[in-house]
């Protein structure tokens, strides 16, 4: 529901704007339904968890950004003994033969011939290992690129999950405080009415216990043994469920077991110590408490419920766990 | 007093905005002074083409003098000539051919009015931007007041209308908004000018019962009234209450009134009925529960000010300077500029009956102060006072000569026109308000230069979406007055 805080009986519109503009920005992140949650939580990453969703031409990209290898063109030629002579006219190659002893005379050309020939062969291996490395550095970046698109995409996926997620925390929170609000109006505005079975109920529990073997006792041991009664509506139930959470949140266990001790030994029962289900009585548990009460293990006797009729004795079965039956047969 | 009107297109059955607020003006004044209107034969406003005699005849009393149309528009050409003087630089003569091309062109008119002018106290030339507003200035400049009905369009950032603005006696603008543009667009601060704006003829007991019996409708409800068109925003407007639908506790049912140009989208909520009456208009407008007004352009809204004088709220578009201002000026309105704005804006009426009410009753104040007939008759009347009294402070600047003309000296329309101050005019105390808010557009507080003197004290701000539209719709040919159906 949209309200205003104007203080005065005249409004200003850049005011309202403003408060209108602000209620936008908070419902952006928080008033989704769950529906719409869904659609995003799908929709969208199915939409980014398909790689063609999101860059699909970043390997295209990285791959138009990565130049071919093209070799350089280094003058690579073999060199030999008798490359320095060579030519190609015959006579000048016969001069040069004869007269080699004369040149040998002057210099020796054996280690120049020898450093020359090396040089080339370096060349040539230099020139290979420098391609078996471009081509492996190419392989690596065309790894790399496979692994930083992966990256992204995880990135943006896991990006758009942590957003709805948060979405669906705040959504989450919002309804949570919205059911405790609604929860506690309720509870201030229900009254409880008790039924004229449960009243008179009451004043038997409040009431001295009957003799043994007394009819009434026995009809009640029988009805608590055999379970819910056929005729008993879901609203008799769950008006009793209420009754009994109100006697578990009532004092603590050892007032009323202090009671119980304190209490006269003639056979008299404690009186209960709720008395919420007494006509017109207020509801002994406060509006906030309607959590699940603490769970007890069958057999456990529980000190602070209220001595009720119980079927012992009336029904024959005094085995029957106290704690797994209920007054109304519930378990 | 004796007294001129001069304007495109006169009659009863004659809807634009301009159109209407000139007749409605003629027939109140008419009990102050002999009023003639000066108009021309032409009844569309698209193509000018004379389809009423020319003569004179009385509408509702008033004597109109009619002239024939020297020609037609021709789209094309008009189109062209558009692209030159709004995006490229271009010479007086270009501007002048635009106008020559807008139309309506009636050469008979201006030299009728050249040679009677003397005859008139005053004339009165509506909308600035035609032929007739522009030609009829500079004959009977001594005696012209212009009513300029200026929308922010390119149009106010042509050369040719600075003299304009400049040299007649005074002005009467429709808002704060038109005033600041167009003061800073020609640096006319010392022509006399007031903001007066127009009234209308709203019924005393409108019958809303009578049109949800006639029309069958039920349920609360939002009224647009005016054309249906892409150019009145009502395609953003469909978007958008399609998204308010979204949410099932927002009940409110839309229904438009006025002829269509958009297919309206079949929607249960969503009721087309036409052209309506007047006293069905106003019994609708009275009915509904808010009138929406998604236009971009407004000099001013007459149905906006129809529905405050109901008591009605308004919803208006946001991005609209004029209609923002109006809304915060009067605080009679809200308005909005996106989805989740109108939505949000939409919801606020519609569940806060209080709002309603307060705006609705803020609304018929406003209306009452500034928009009733006796108010706009009155600054009519002191303003002619006023210039008899006064003596005019400057002549009209004559047109360049042969040679200057040709020069291409003028910058482009949409340059200029980016320059001038963008945003509602406010009070000082309203600008303080709004100012974080004015994130996207500088708040415009009405200190107005020249824009050809201004530099741009702020980084050009990126075009608007609907600008693209406004140019579609130029290149057609379709300058379209607005105005509420009739």
């Amino acid at each position: 529901m949209t309200d205003f805080t104007v203080r005065s009986d005249s409004i200003d519109v850049e005011q309202i704007m403003q408060q209108i503009r602000a209620r936008i920005r908070e419902k952006r992140g928080v008033d989704y339904t769950e529906q719409q949650l869904r659609e995003l939580a799908a929709v969208k990453l199915e939409k980014f968890l398909d790689p063609r969703g999101v860059r699909s031409d970043l390997l295209q990209r990285f791959k138009e950004r990565q130049p071919a290898y093209e070799p350089p063109q280094l003058p690579l030629y073999g060199f030999e003994d008798t490359t320095i002579y060579e030519t190609h006219r015959a006579a000048l190659r016969w001069i040069r033969r004869v007269l080699n002893p004369i040149l040998k005379l002057f210099f020796n050309p054996g280690p120049i011939i020898e450093a020359l020939h090396a040089q080339a062969r370096i060349n040539h291996l230099n020139l290979q290992r420098e391609e078996a490395r471009e081509r492996r550095r190419l392989e690596m970046e065309a790894l790399y690129f496979e692994v930083i698109h992966n990256m992204v995409l995880e990135i943006t996926r896991l990006g758009i999950e942590v957003k709805n997620l948060k979405m669906r925390v705040e959504s989450l929170s919002s309804r949570v405080e919205f059911n405790e609000r609604r929860a506690r109006a309720l509870e201030s505005v229900v009254v409880y009415k008790p039924s004229a079975e449960e009243g008179a109920e009451g004043a038997a529990a409040a009431g001295p216990p009957p003799a043994p073997g007394e009819a009434p006792a026995g009809a009640q041991a029988e009805t608590a043994a055999a379970g819910p009664s056929p005729a008993e509506g879901p609203g008799q139930r769950s008006r009793r469920r209420r009754r009994r959470r109100g006697r578990r949140a009532g004092p603590p266990a050892s007032v009323v077991m202090g009671a119980a001790a304190a209490a006269p030994s003639n056979g008299e029962r404690p009186e209960p110590v709720d008395q919420a289900g007494a006509p017109g009585s207020p509801p002994a548990e406060p509006p906030s408490s309607f959590g699940t009460p603490a769970l007890q293990p069958p057999g456990e006797s529980r000190p602070d419920r209220p001595s009720e009729p119980r079927a012992e004795g009336a029904a024959g079965r005094p085995s029957e766990p106290a704690g797994g039956v209920g007054p109304s047969g519930e378990s | 007093m004796k007294l001129a009107i001069v304007v495109q297109r006169y009659g009863r059955g004659i809807s634009g905005g301009a159109e209407l607020h000139a007749r409605y003006l003629a027939e109140h004044l008419a009990r102050h002074a002999e009023i003639e209107v000066l108009t021309t034969c032409a009844v569309d406003y698209v193509t000018w083409r004379n389809e009423l005699a020319p003569g004179v005849e009385f509408v509702n009393g008033v004597a109109v003098r009619r002239f024939p149309v020297a020609h037609e528009r021709d789209p094309e050409t008009f189109g062209r000539w558009s692209d030159v003087v709004f995006e490229r630089r271009h010479a007086i003569r270009d501007e002048l051919e635009w106008l020559d091309a807008e139309g309506p062109a009636a050469p008979a008119l201006i030299d009728h009015l050249r040679g009677r002018a003397s005859a008139f106290d005053h004339v009165l030339l509506f909308s600035y931007r035609y032929y007739h507003a522009f030609y009829g200035a500079r004959a009977a400049s001594p005696r012209a007041v212009l009513v300029p009905t200026a929308e922010r369009d390119a149009a106010v950032g042509l050369a040719i209308f600075g003299p304009i603005f400049r040299g007649v006696r005074a002005l009467m603008y429709n808002s704060p908004e038109e005033r600041a543009m167009i003061q800073a667009a020609s640096g006319n601060q010392d022509v006399p000018g007031v903001v007066v704006g127009v009234g209308s003829e709203v019924p005393p007991n409108p019958q809303p019962g009578r049109f949800r019996q006639k029309y069958g409708i039920r349920g609360p409800f939002a009224v647009y009234v005016g054309r249906i068109d892409k150019n009145k925003g009502c395609e953003e407007l469909f978007e958008f209450f399609r998204a308010y639908m979204r949410d099932p506790s927002n009940r409110l049912s839309l229904v438009l009134i006025g002829a269509s140009l958009l297919p309206v989208p079949p929607h249960p909520r969503i009721c087309h009925l036409g052209f309506l009456d007047d006293a069905d208009k106003f019994d609708a407008m009275a009915a509904a529960d808010v009138l929406i007004m998604p236009s971009y352009y407004e000099s001013l809204s007459m149905v906006a000010l129809e529905a405050w004088a109901l008591g009605r709220p308004v919803l208006v578009n946001g991005r609209c300077d004029v209609l923002k201002g109006q809304a915060i000026r009067s605080n009679a309105g809200l308005y909005y500029e996106t989805e989740a704005e109108f939505v949000e804006t939409l919801r606020s009426i519609e569940h806060n009956r209080w709002l309603a009410s307060l705006l609705g009753r803020n609304g018929r104040q406003f209306y009452r102060e500034h928009y009733d007939w006796p108010v706009i008759e009155r600054k009519y009347l002191d303003m002619f006072e006023r210039l008899r009294r006064e003596r005019a402070r400057r002549a009209m600047e004559p047109l360049p000569g042969w040679w200057a003309r040709r020069k291409e000296t003028c910058e482009p329309g949409e340059r200029v026109l980016e320059r001038l101050p963008r945003g509602p005019v406010l009070e000082p105390r309203q600008a303080e308000a709004a100012a974080p808010l004015e994130e996207r557009a500088g708040t415009n507080t009405g200190q107005a230069t020249p824009a050809s003197q201004a530099a741009p004290a702020r980084s050009p701000q990126p075009r608007r979406p609907f600008q693209g539209r406004a140019r579609e719709g130029r290149r057609a040919g379709a300058r379209q007055p607005d105005g509420p159906p009739r």
